[in-house]
């Protein structure tokens, strides 16, 4: 009945951590590591507010064992601002009001971050099949689709100049 | 969720030997997207998970239009959609793919691991099917090679015995006038479960069907091969008429429920017209043109 020792890199930065066999990494980062902004909504991979990206792919975290974080690079929406600056997915929400109780918000930033990051001027049909496994129950997703398109231009024009 | 043994084996054979230990107290883990669930719901008890994806053999994905695919039965939906030749070459299982769960599920699921859980309603299975798809299936005694529609025996459950690991699926090239397609029925666009599902492939010559197979999903105990509508378009023109007559006979071969998804004559219904849709896309994919 012992604990795993799982090594990892969140946000950049070396990190470990105890964990039982059966945390997830959901568990992990919010229970063990208090890294909080990770949310836990349905707790079986329909809901995506606990979003987050592992070796450069978006996954749900609540279907990730904690152990299966070790060797890996995780990021957290802690990990999106960078230098005190929020990023253009982060400021879009703000100036949109693409939130309102803000459970799924995390989830919604990391995973339209790691669409522009593909794709960097991605069409309403793409955001919206792209953001299908993040779940709303305030804002019926039109401000969140166009704070995401409105964070795509501001990357383009901070591209171009 | 109960208490675990979380085992990460780097080899193959490390792998065979955690499974003849533990036999039927082991389940191995690709994607987790099903099992975790199934474990936190009390639907699995298994005390020891056996993480498969430090395993080279099941990680691999290699593909190329001699030697056809050969995909590692944990390799996640994101992997096989981002490899050009997979797309180039098997368009029908890229449908299938790219359809399960949302963007997050593809990048956790594998197609062994919807291939395992062996739900009638699974969408790469009838695209597996139609691809003439096989299962190497590896224990610390031996190998065995399986086709893809032998591998499910019912809701849930599949051929391996509990000391077998699933190392990878084979799917032969596709020759020259091939096409294949995948398309199901749901009623939102995404995020959903098959109502039903058809997943086809043809060969075609100077406007002929020379081969075609067509599988089910979510109208049977397990996804079903329909062997009678690949024999109705074989020698056919490429024809409306011919792509009628495989529809209706996959309408026959169903054995649908009717739950909360639909009714069985709904999903009768459903069988007819994508097995005919599936098969104008696979059409238009092998370069031929209907009559």
């Amino acid at each position: 009945m012992s604990s795993i020792h799982v090594q990892t890199t969140i946000n950049g930065d070396a990190a470990e951590f105890l964990c039982e066999p059966r945390q997830s990494l959901l568990e992990a980062l919010r229970d063990i590591l208090r890294l909080t902004g990770t949310k836990e909504g349905c707790n079986d991979g329909n809901c995506g507010a606990c979003t987050v990206e592992m070796d450069g792919r978006i996954v749900p975290a609540c279907l990730v064992l904690g152990a299966e974080a070790e060797g890996a690079e995780i990021l957290t929406v802690e990990g999106i601002a960078r230098g005190g600056a929020l990023d253009a997915v982060q400021r879009a929400f703000l100036e949109g009001a693409a939130l309102q109780c803000g459970v799924c918000t995390p989830g919604f930033i990391v995973a339209a971050k790691a669409l522009l990051d593909l794709n960097a001027d991605p069409t309403e049909a793409e955001i919206r099949l792209w953001l299908a496994n993040n779940l709303c129950r305030c804002t019926g997703y039109d401000k969140i689709v166009r704070s995401v398109q409105a964070a795509a231009a501001n990357r383009r024009e901070e591209a171009a100049t | 969720m109960h208490w675990i043994e979380y085992l990460r084996p780097s080899t193959l054979d490390e792998c065979l030997d955690a499974f003849a230990e533990h036999g039927a107290n082991a389940r191995g883990l690709a994607g987790g997207t099903d099992l975790l669930v199934q474990m936190r719901a009390g639907r699995r008890t298994n005390a020891v998970v056996i993480d498969l994806k430090a395993v080279p053999e099941l990680n691999e994905l290699s593909c190329d239009s001699a030697s056809g695919l050969t995909l590692g039965a944990a390799v996640p939906c994101y992997r096989i959609y981002g490899d050009r030749a997979v797309c180039e070459l098997y368009p029908g299982l890229i449908d299938s793919v790219s359809m399960i769960g949302g963007t997050q599920i593809q990048g956790r699921a594998s197609v062994g691991g919807n291939l395992c859980n062996a739900s009638p309603s699974a969408d790469v299975i009838p695209a597996l099917i139609a691809l003439r798809a096989t299962c190497l299936i590896a224990s610390a005694d031996g190998r065995r090679t399986v086709p893809v529609e032998d591998f499910c025996t019912a809701p849930g459950r599949n051929v391996m015995r509990h000391s077998e690991v699933l190392v990878s699926l084979h799917l032969p090239p596709p020759g020259p006038g091939s096409g294949a397609a995948y398309l199901r029925f749901i009623p939102r666009n995404e995020m959903d479960i098959a109502v039903a599902g058809a997943g086809v492939s043809v060969v075609l010559d100077g406007g002929t069907f020379t081969a075609a197979r067509v599988g089910l999903a979510a109208v049977a105990p397990t996804p079903l091969l329909v062997r009678e509508a690949g024999e109705a378009l074989c020698g056919c023109r490429v024809s409306r008429a011919a792509l009628e007559a495989a529809g209706e006979a996959a309408r026959a071969a169903a054995s649908p429920i009717s739950d909360m998804r639909g009714t069985a004559e709904y999903r009768r219904n459903l069988c007819a017209v994508l097995t005919r849709r599936a098969l104008e896309t696979a059409v238009n994919r092998a370069g031929g043109v209907l009559d």
